[in-house]
C-alpha cells in the first residue's frame, strides 16, 4: 500500500520529530534583544551550547543606521552578544561585519535557510524563511534557551491550513499587497494556530524576494509559521551561496520532495481572490485594518477600529490618497532586500522626495547595501533626497534613534503597524516599496499606478 | 518555576481585543539584559493615561488579569510575560491568545486561560469581583459562583502543577536527541564553516 499523502508541513514534521513531541532544530537563529537572558540562564545551570555549528548570531534590532553611538543600554547589550557569542562559542555577526544585518534576510542570504529544514529565532518574523518550504518560526527567551541547550524543542504537531491564491496580481502590485490584503480579510487571528501554506499560480510566479515578503507577514494573521514549497526559483536562488551544499544537484533532488502531496488534506483551507485587486495600504493600527488605495478610510466596525480612527487622526470617508505623510521608511525583514530597493529606485529615479517628507533606505544586510551600490540604487535615492542608512532593523520598531515623534504620519514598508511601534504617538500606514516610494515623492498616501507610465 | 495550583482574588479588567506584545511592553525597555524588573514597564504608554483602568486603587494587587480575544499577539518578546508577571499577575484569562505568547507565560509559571466569550464577559463587568482558578480542577469560578472548566495543554498543565522546568526535562532524553543526530539528521549548512 501505497503511504498516505502528507502536506508539506508534515514532511519536514515528520522529518524532525523525536518521538511525537519533541522537534530537532535545524538551524538556530540569535540576535541581540532575546538572547542575553538564555545565555545567562545558560550559565547559571553550568549548560552549554549543544550544537554551535547550528547556531548562528547577528545584531540587528538595535544597532545604529546612522551616526552616533547607540546609547549606554544600547552598547551594552550589543556587548553581550559578542561576549555571550566567544563564550559559547557560537558565531556572531556583529555589527561592522560584512556579513552583518537583519537576521531574517542574511539566513537567506547566506545560503543557510534552505528546503524542509526547521528553524527558530527568537523573533516572531522567523516565518520568513518558510518562503523557502522551511518550517520556520518564533519561539520566546526560555525557548531560545531551551534550544541553545538541547538543540531540540517540545511542540505539538502542527495543525495545517492552506492559503490559495485565485487569479494573479494586477499591474503596481506586489506581494505585499497581495499578504495584506490576505490579512484584511482573515483578520490578525485568521490563521491563529495553525502552519499556513501559500499555494496557487500566483505565487509560483513570484521571485524568492517575493515569497520572503509573504511568509514573513504570517505571524501578522497569527500564523505559526508560513510555507512554500520549493521549486526551481527556490533551487535558482540558493546556488552558489556561502551556506549552500557541495554537491548540490543531489541536495535538489532530496528538495523536491518538499511538496504537498496530491490528495493530502489540510485542516482548513481559505480562498484569496486576486483578480482586481489594487495596491493596499493600512490606515489602522492592526495589520488587518487595510484597505485599497483607491478606497476610503472606512466607518468603523467595533470599538477596535474606533480606538485605532482616534490612534491615527483620521475620519472615515476620507480618502485615503489625501492622507498627507512626514516620513517614508524603506526597510524591514519584510522589504528591505534588493529587489524591493530597485522597485522603489524605479518610481524615484528623476524624481524628488516632497519637500515635507524625510525619507530613509535601510537595507536589511551590508549585503544588500553593498549589491544596492554596486548598481547604482543609492545614488538614485541619496540624489532624490533619501537618506542612506546602513543596516539593521531600524524604524521598524525603533529601539534606535530612528524613531517617529508623537503624532507624525509615516509611509512604511515593514509589517507592524502597532501603536507606537515606530515611535510613541507615530503613526504608521504599512505599503510596498514601489508605494512607499510614491508617497515620498508626492508628500501624500499615493496609487503608484499614477506614477508609472502606460 | 514554582508550581501553579490555585490562583484566587481580585480580577483586573482589560476590556480591549487584539492587546500586542508591544503594548505590553514597549521596544525602549527590551534593551536590559536582566529578565527581572519588567513590571514598571507594563503597559507603558497606557500606563501615562489617567483612566487607563488598571491604573484604579481597586485593582492594585490583583493576581488575575481578564481580556478580549488575541491577547499578546505580535512580537515574540517574553518581556510581556516576565512583565506581567513582575506587576503581579498570576494569571491571564482571555477568549484567546497570540501563540508565541502564551508559550513565553508558561514557561514561566504564568496561566494562560481561555474562556468563551460569555464567561469573559461576566468577569470583565463583574471587576473588581473576585474569582478563583483551579488548574487540577480546570476549573474558573466565577464572582457569581458559576464554576466554568476550561481546557488546558495536559502537557503544560502537568508542568506548571508541579513546577517542572523544560531543560531538565528534555536533557533526561538525551539519548533520544544523540540517536536522532547520529541516524536521521540531515547534513546541513555548518555555520562555523561557511
Ligand atoms: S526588521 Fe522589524 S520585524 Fe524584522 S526582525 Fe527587525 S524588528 Fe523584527
Amino acid at each position: 500500500m501505497a503511504a498516505a499523502p502528507k502536506t508539506l508541513v508534515e514532511k519536514v514534521w515528520d522529518d524532525h520529530v523525536i518521538g511525537d513531541d519533541l522537534l530537532f532544530v535545524d538551524l538556530h537563529l540569535v540576535h541581540e534583544v532575546t538572547s542575553p537572558q538564555a545565555f545567562e540562564g545558560l550559565r547559571t545551570a553550568g549548560r552549554k551550547v549543544r550544537r554551535p555549528d547550528r547556531t548562528i548570531a547577528t545584531a540587528d534590532h538595535n544597532v545604529a543606521t546612522g551616526p552616533g553611538e547607540p546609547d549606554e543600554l544600547s552598547q551594552a547589550q550589543l556587548a553581550a552578544l559578542e561576549r555571550n557569542c566567544a563564550d559559547f562559542g557560537v558565531r556572531v555577526y556583529p555589527l561592522g561585519h560584512r556579513r552583518n544585518g537583519i537576521v531574517h534576510v542574511i539566513g537567506p542570504e547566506l545560503g543557510l535557510t534552505q528546503p524542509g529544514m526547521t528553524i527558530v529565532c527568537g523573533d516572531s518574523h522567523t516565518s520568513t524563511h518558510g518562503a523557502f518550504g522551511a518550517l520556520a518560526f518564533g519561539i520566546g527567551t526560555s525557548e531560545v534557551e531551551h534550544v541553545l541547550a538541547t538543540q531540540t524543542l517540545p511542540q505539538r504537531r502542527p495543525h495545517t491550513m492552506r492559503i490559495d491564491y485565485a487569479g494573479e496580481l494586477g499591474p503596481g502590485c506586489t506581494a505585499k499587497d497581495m499578504i495584506l490584503g490576505t490579512i484584511a480579510q482573515i483578520g490578525t487571528d485568521g490563521a491563529s494556530g495553525h502552519v499556513v501554506e501559500y499555494t496557487g499560480a500566483a505565487v509560483r510566479r513570484l521571485s524568492m524576494e517575493g515569497r520572503l515578503t509573504v511568509a514573513n507577514m504570517s505571524i501578522e494573521a497569527g500564523a505559526r509559521a508560513g510555507m512554500i514549497a520549493p521549486d526551481d526559483t527556490t533551487f535558482a536562488h540558493l546556488e552558489g551561496r556561502p551556506g549552500a551544499p557541495q554537491d548540490f544537484d543531489a541536495a535538489v533532488e532530496r528538495w523536491r520532495r518538499y511538496a504537498t502531496d496530491e490528495g493530502a488534506t489540510y485542516d482548513r483551507t481559505v480562498t484569496i481572490e486576486l483578480d482586481g485587486i489594487v495596491p493596499q495600504v493600512s490606515w489602522g493600527t492592526n495589520p488587518s485594518q487595510v484597505a485599497p488605495i483607491t478606497g476610503v478610510v472606512p466607518e468603523p466596525a467595533d470599538e477596535t477600529d474606533e480606538r485605532a480612527l482616534r490612534y491615527m487622526d483620521l475620519r472615515p470617508g476620507t480618502p485615503l490618497s489625501d492622507i498627507a505623510v512626514d516620513r517614508v521608511f524603506l526597510g524591514s525583514c519584510t522589504n528591505s532586500r534588493i529587489e524591493d530597493l530597485r522597485a522603489a529606485a524605479a518610481i524615484v529615479e528623476g524624481r524628488r522626495v516632497a519637500s515635507s517628507v524625510r525619507a530613509m533606505v535601510v537595507p536589511g544586510s551590508f549585503q544588500v547595501r553593498a549589491d544596492a551600490e554596486r548598481e547604482g540604487l543609492d545614488r538614485i535615492f541619496t540624489a532624490a533626497g533619501f537618506e542612506w542608512r546602513g543596516a539593521g532593523c531600524s524604524m521598524c520598531l525603533g529601539m534606535n534613534p530612528d524613531i517617529l515623534e508623537p503624532g507624525e504620519r509615516c509611509a512604511s514598508t515593514s509589517n507592524r503597524n502597532f501603536e507606537g511601534r515606530q515611535g510613541r504617538g507615530g503613526r504608521t500606514h504599512l505599503m510596498s516599496p514601489a508605494m512607499a516610494a510614491a508617497a515620498a515623492v508626492t508628500g501624500r498616501l499615493t496609487d503608484v499606478r499614477e506614477l508609472v507610465g502606460g | 518555576m514554582k508550581p501553579v495550583r490555585l490562583i484566587s482574588g481580585t480580577v483586573a479588567p482589560l476590556d480591549r481585543a487584539s492587546v500586542d506584545t508591544d503594548q505590553i511592553v514597549p521596544k525602549q525597555f527590551l534593551k536590559r539584559i536582566e529578565r527581572s524588573g519588567f513590571g514598571e514597564f507594563l503597559f507603558y504608554d497606557w500606563m501615562q493615561q489617567a483612566d487607563f483602568p488598571l491604573l484604579w486603587p481597586e485593582y492594585h494587587g490583583a493576581p488575575i488579569l481578564v481580556t478580549g480575544r488575541n491577547f499578546g499577539c505580535g512580537s515574540s518578546r517574553e518581556h510581556a510575560a516576565w512583565a506581567l508577571q513582575d506587576f503581579g499577575y498570576q494569571a491571564i484569562v482571555a477568549e484567546s491568545f497570540g501563540d508565541i505568547f502564551a508559550t513565553n507565560c508558561s514557561k514561566n509559571g504564568l496561566l494562560t486561560v481561555v474562556l468563551e466569550p460569555d464567561a469573559i464577559r461576566e468577569l470583565l463587568d463583574s471587576a473588581p469581583a473576585e474569582a478563583t482558578i483551579d488548574l487540577e480542577a480546570q476549573t474558573v469560578t466565577l464572582p457569581s459562583g458559576r464554576a466554568v472548566p476550561f481546557e488546558i495543554d495536559a502537557q503544560v498543565r502537568e508542568r506548571l502543577l508541579n513546577g517542572w522546568d523544560d531543560i531538565s526535562l528534555t536533557e533526561q532524553r538525551a539519548d533520544e536527541i544523540a540517536r536522532y543526530e547520529a541516524e536521521r539528521e540531515r547534513v546541513g549548512p555548518d555555520a562555523l564553516a561557511i
